[in-house]
């Protein structure tokens, strides 16, 4: 089984894994996903990877401590194993040099941001990101981010850490500010939605990365289906990057809560 | 000892045979009726897990056994996919030499306890028993005989691993651990050859195992054909998926020199109408992986289901029948199969059909769901559906269902699951661009050796017929295997001839 190597608090909430998965590793582009799964008992669950090293054979998950699956792993230690891990899934990005790139991350969000935004700075563009988070504690990986950024503008909702305020005025102010070729929007699903409105006003071409509720991550069941230009896709297969604008984003957090009531018992249960 | 290429042969000139049948007159043998499986009670049975047939006695299985007439022409043969020496196992039970009949069965089958569960035997080997197409009575009960041999030697604690004579170097790599995957595996390990069995999930067994619930198939009997292969040398490694954790390039890097894709089917269909995206409507593979595979109606496991009061099911499968059987056993006061076509037309296993309604399913036949509504959350809680007729019959022989103009009206249900077929996982063909794939997206093979467009792959089951049975797929996974065979031999003779020639140029 895969052996944890290190493991480190990004925020209170957020906790960073480094796993050992060398043939995952060695394959993984930015944009793909591993599904993975705690115990006999656990329940199957997608997460980006954040970063992977060829030479170790290690990945890196970002988690955020949200639920029962998130809570057991944030409760494994160095040396522990990982009783299930399968990648890497989905649809690599699509990096080309297109020019100036505005990437905005919301929350967790900006952890799958940044093998994107790595590629794409290596691809030779202009990258600007913008990082959003609630507060300070929550901003995690900024200075990862600036590595492969020409320019970052930082936003919390509380002003605990640069500017106060939402993704979207840190967007616009730099829509407002130069010609953006292309954007790329990583966070939670209202973030994204509201995101891509924008960039749709400014007629900029915008892919955002879903993360939907999924249980086997290879096309077999269906549960992570998504309306994208009014047809049904599987995230974990035609996905998880699509043409933001045309998103059903509404649907996609209707089908996020799908299961809420029965979380929430399990989640409880846990926390007893 | 039969052999399956020998086609029909049965061993009735055998000496044992010959004094079995001296012993009892063929009227005697056709005084008995057909014999009944035990059945755990509905109303009890709708309340748990537990296999519904509980299996034949030793005395019942004899006594079914003694009714077989040894045909002169064993047309129940002809009617297995894969050969079966149908009379050979049955005799063998008569005489109590259970041994003898499991290893006829296991001779072509290499699932003989889940095929005898999940066989469609009433349109396969019974169909054809002399019983059904000449005396009009009801046929052997085969199924339930090859069940009885599987469980008898599964308990008897013996274990029927045969011995490897030769070992070879050559590294096989076999893609997916259902049914035609552990037959491929367990038959080339057998010929000696290294194997590995990939597998995308968590778990092994493929549809055995997410698909099929355990009231009809339990668990514990596919893992026990697991072990037994597992005992017998394949390699198994889990959540590995072959064009994604490495793809056939690194697998050839690393030794394989041959492999056996038996992927399945995988992707769900929809009906793309309004509203099925909605809460509560989900995929027969989902509903099932997560109740199957996931444990989710287990204490203490993770994983969430809807369970629904009112529940629709829509197709006419296997695959619908075991969901509305689960939403039954999950506490549905309303469970009911929604079908456009009539009962007659319904593709299930006869046996399930009956089963279910024992159970109290309902079903609404020349029905059609058209649209989903849900309530302010986005949680279904209402479907419309359209009447349908009987039409003329279309491609598969089945009358076409055309709608009821006007005869629109609306059901309430809180919980939709969709069960109207798969189409194949593009995985594999994606991560193989030389290799031929039909428009149903199928991998294209030559049916005589299952050897697909690329020389060393080879392939079978549901990933080439799109959606077929455990038996089917089972018997290609041992025909791809016996090819392989072929193929790697020929590779190696070659190899060796132009090895040969070169030492030969070296000396001159
Ligand atoms: C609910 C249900 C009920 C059924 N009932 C019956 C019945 O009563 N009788 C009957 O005869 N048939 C029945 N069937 C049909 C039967 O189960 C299938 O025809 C049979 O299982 C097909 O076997 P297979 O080996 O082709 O594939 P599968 O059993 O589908 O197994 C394929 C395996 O390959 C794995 N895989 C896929 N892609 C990859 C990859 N790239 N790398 C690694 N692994 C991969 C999958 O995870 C899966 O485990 C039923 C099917 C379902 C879904
Ligand atoms: S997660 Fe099952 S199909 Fe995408």
């Amino acid at each position: 089984m895969p052996k944890i190597i290190s493991k480190k608090y990004l925020s209170e909430k957020v906790v960073q894994l480094e796993i050992e998965a060398p043939r995952i590793a060695k394959k993984r582009k930015a944009g793909h996903f591993v599904i993975v799964k705690i115990g006999k008992e656990g329940e199957r669950i997608p997460l980006t990877i954040s970063q992977a090293d060829i030479k170790k054979g290690t990945i890196t998950l970002v988690i955020q401590i949200v639920g029962v699956t998130s809570n057991k792993l944030s409760k494994l230690e160095t040396g522990d194993e990982v009783t299930d891990i399968v990648g890497p899934l989905g649809n690599a990005t699509h990096v080309s040099k297109v020019g100036t790139v505005l990437c905005a991350g919301g929350g967790v969000g900006i952890a799958p941001l940044l093998p994107i935004v790595e590629a794409i700075h290596k691809a030779g563009n202009k990258v600007i990101s913008v990082l959003a988070a609630r507060n300070k504690e929550l901003l995690i990986l900024e200075k990862e981010i600036s590595a492969s950024s020409d320019q970052v503008i930082v936003l919390t909702d509380d002003g605990s850490c640069g500017q106060k305020g939402l993704v979207t005025e840190g967007m616009e102010q730099i829509i407002r500010q130069e010609k953006i070729d292309q954007s790329i929007v990583i966070g939670p699903a209202i973030m994204m939605k509201y995101a891509s409105m924008l960039t749709q006003k400014y007629n900029i071409p915008t892919m955002a990365s879903l993360n939907t509720i999924m249980v086997d991550g290879t096309g077999m069941c269906g549960a992570c289906r998504v309306s994208v230009g009014g047809r049904t896709k599987f995230v974990c297969v035609d996905g998880p990057e699509f043409n933001a604008h045309d998103v059903d984003f509404d649907e996609l957090l209707m089908r996020l809560g799908s299961y809420k009531n029965e979380e929430a018992g399990a989640y409880k249960k846990l926390l007893i | 000892m039969a052999e399956s290429n020998l086609g029909t042969y049965s061993g009735r000139n055998e000496e044992w045979r010959l004094d079995l049948r001296k012993k009892l007159k063929n009227k005697e043998r056709m005084a008995g009726s057909r014999v009944k499986m035990p059945e755990a009670d509905p109303l009890s049975r709708i309340k748990s897990y537990v296999e519904v047939n509980s299996g034949l006695t030793e005395e019942q299985a004899v006594a079914e056994a003694q009714r077989c007439l040894d045909c002169v022409n064993p047309t129940c043969i002809e009617g297995c996919p894969v050969s079966i020496n149908i009379p050979g196992f049955i005799k063998s039970i008569e005489t109590r030499n259970f041994d003898n009949s499991i290893r006829i069965l296991k001779d072509t089958n290499a699932l003989p306890a889940v095929c005898g569960r999940v066989c469609p035997q009433e349109i396969q080997c019974e169909a054809s028993c002399f019983y059904q197409t000449k005396l009009k009575k009801p046929p052997i009960a085969i199924g339930h005989l090859e069940r009885f041999a599987a469980d008898h030697a599964r308990n008897s604690g013996k274990a029927f691993i045969p011995k490897i004579t030769k070992k070879r170097n050559e590294k096989v790599a076999i893609i997916g651990s259902g049914p035609s995957g552990l037959a491929a595996s367990g038959e080339l390990t057998k010929l000696g050859y290294q194997v590995t069995v990939f597998e995308a999930l968590h778990e092994l067994g493929g549809v055995l195992k997410y698909g099929i619930p355990e009231f009809r198939l339990p668990n514990e009997i596919v893992d026990f054909e697991i072990d037994n292969l597992k005992k017998l040398g394949v390699n198994f490694e889990k959540n590995f998926i072959v064009g994604k954790t490495a793809d056939f390039e690194d697998l050839r890097e690393e030794g394989y020199s041959a492999f056996f894709v038996g992927s399945g089917a995988g992707l769900p269909m929809f009906m793309n109408i309004p509203g099925e995206n909605y809460i509560g409507v989900l995929s027969a593979n989902e509903y099932l992986t997560r109740v199957n595979l996931m444990g989710a109606t287990k204490e203490d496991y993770d994983t969430p289901v809807f369970k629904g009061k009112n529940v629709a099911v829509i197709g006419g499968g296997n695959t619908a029948m075991d969901s509305v059987r689960t939403a039954k056993r999950l506490g549905a006061e309303k469970a009911m199969i929604v079908y456009r076509r009539s009962l007659e037309e319904m593709p299930a296993r006869i046996e399930e059909i009956q089963h279910a309604k024992e159970e109290g399913i309902e079903f609404l036949v020349l029905n059609n769901p058209v649209e989903y509504l849900a309530d302010k959350n986005g949680r279904v809680n209402k479907m419309k559906l359209q009447r349908m007729e009987l039409g003329e019959p279309d491609q598969s022989g089945r009358r076409r269902p055309v709608p009821v103009e006007g005869s629109e009206y609306s059901l309430e249900i809180d919980l939709v699951i969709v069960s109207i077929g798969v189409s194949p996982n593009p995985l594999i063909p994606m991560s193989l661009p030389g290799l031929e794939i039909s428009k149903w997206k199928t991998i294209t093979v030559n049916s005589d050796t299952m050897q697909s467009s690329v020389p060393s792959l080879f392939a079978g089951g549901d990933i080439v017929r799109g959606g077929a049975t455990v038996i089917l797929a089972m018997g290609d996974g041992r025909k791809a295997a016996k090819n392989i065979h072929d193929f790697l031999q020929k590779k190696a003779n070659s190899e060796m001839q132009a090895n040969g020639q070169k030492n030969e140029q070296n000396k001159k």
